[in-house]
């Protein structure tokens, strides 16, 4: 009886799409105990549990997206939606637009190009290299520059989401030991490397890191789908 | 609500159309949001269009500011590479903290010396 109801709602999207929200929903809850804390990253939390409950109920990865994907639709939407904060912080773009513009071509150039470089050095196949090149940028561009280099976009994700968390961890300790004290260019080194998630480290620490976290995730979105035709 | 999502997803047709014959050089979405900030500096000040950009600036916020919810699906499809993170996770790991650190440091450094030689000033 009990197994019956359990095929039932394994394989019916409403499960799936309300488990992923729920599972959300406490992991910011646990990430909020302790705010400054980078390894309690509710996106890093959401990810390993439901993998978990996945892998030990052994429900196929389609059949927990066919869910997902009304939650995986919006990604779009949502990079549309970062041309509002690029809009509002239009001002701060134009004062500081040469130091801004010269550490975007900068930090896109290495964020793909030691990508690609160290990929080929530790001899991963083509398309794993097509799928980590473009791991700066925020998830919906990283997975469609992904796609179009023929990479899978579910490794990109993962692996998107794993840079976003790196560089979070690594920023503060990592700037304070080079003594840099200009939170402008510290949020704009987070926000180029590690898209969103960065950003969100960035709001955390300081609001005008955040400010520049987030200019630099929209611009970076739109060079590095640019430049990664260089490299590949 | 629903005139905010309703324009963030037209444009996102639009740029989607658009990338189309661009031969998918730059994706359809980011397409469609620089088109959205070239969009509101040309008609900021237009009356008119008021209601709809203040409900489009609604709508965004509140996606944005759940945005960490949007990359758990795809990053649950790390199921189907259990055999690559086995295999290879550490080189995987390696490449994504070398150059993440490389990156930072070549941003933050390359903004810093721009803004002394442009004569701006550090905010410290």
């Amino acid at each position: 009886m009990t197994d019956g109801l359990w095929v039932y709602l394994a394989t019916s999207p409403l499960l799936w799409l309300a488990g992923t929200l729920a599972v959300w929903l406490a992991a910011t809850n646990i990430a909020a105990l302790s705010p400054g804390n980078a390894l309690l990253n509710p996106i890093m939390l959401s990810i390993f549990a439901i993998a978990v409950v996945l892998v030990v109920t052994g429900v196929e990865y389609g059949t927990y997206f066919e869910g997902a994907q009304f939650i995986h639709f919006l990604l779009g939407p949502a990079t549309v939606a970062l041309g509002i904060p690029l809009y509002e912080k239009l001002s701060l773009v134009r004062s500081n637009l040469l130091p801004l513009l010269a550490a975007l071509v900068a930090g896109s150039l290495t964020a793909v190009g030691a990508t690609v470089y160290l990929a080929r050095l530790f001899g991963f196949t083509p398309d794993v290299v097509a799928s980590l090149a473009p791991k700066s940028t925020t998830a919906a561009v990283a997975m469609a520059v992904s796609s179009g280099l023929h990479g899978d976009p579910a490794l990109t994700a993962a692996v998107v989401v794993l840079t976003g968390i790196c560089g979070a961890i690594v920023v503060t300790p990592m700037m304070n030991a080079m003594r840099i004290k200009d939170y402008s260019a510290r949020g704009f080194a987070v926000g180029l490397a590690s898209h969103g998630i960065g950003t969100a480290r960035a709001y955390s620490v300081d609001p005008v890191a955040g400010l520049f976290s987030g200019i630099a995730m929209g611009l970076n979105a739109v060079l590095t789908s640019l430049i990664v035709h260089l490299f590949l | 609500m629903l005139v905010g999502i309703t324009i963030l997803l037209v444009f996102q047709l639009i740029g989607e159309v658009t990338a189309y014959f661009l031969g998918g050089l730059v994706p359809g979405p980011v397409i469609g949001m620089a088109m959205v900030a070239v969009l509101l500096v040309l008609t900021g000040g237009m009356k008119v269009l008021e209601p709809a950009h203040r409900q489009t600036v609604d709508t965004s916020k509140a996606i944005l500011a759940n945005l960490g919810i949007l990359f758990v699906p795809a990053g649950v499809g790390i199921i189907q590479h259990m055999d690559l993170i086995r295999d290879r996770g550490l080189a995987l790991l390696a490449i994504v903290l070398l150059s993440t650190v490389a990156t930072l440091a070549v941003t933050v450094w390359v903004f810093i010396l721009v803004k002394r030689l442009s004569g701006g000033h550090g905010n410290d």
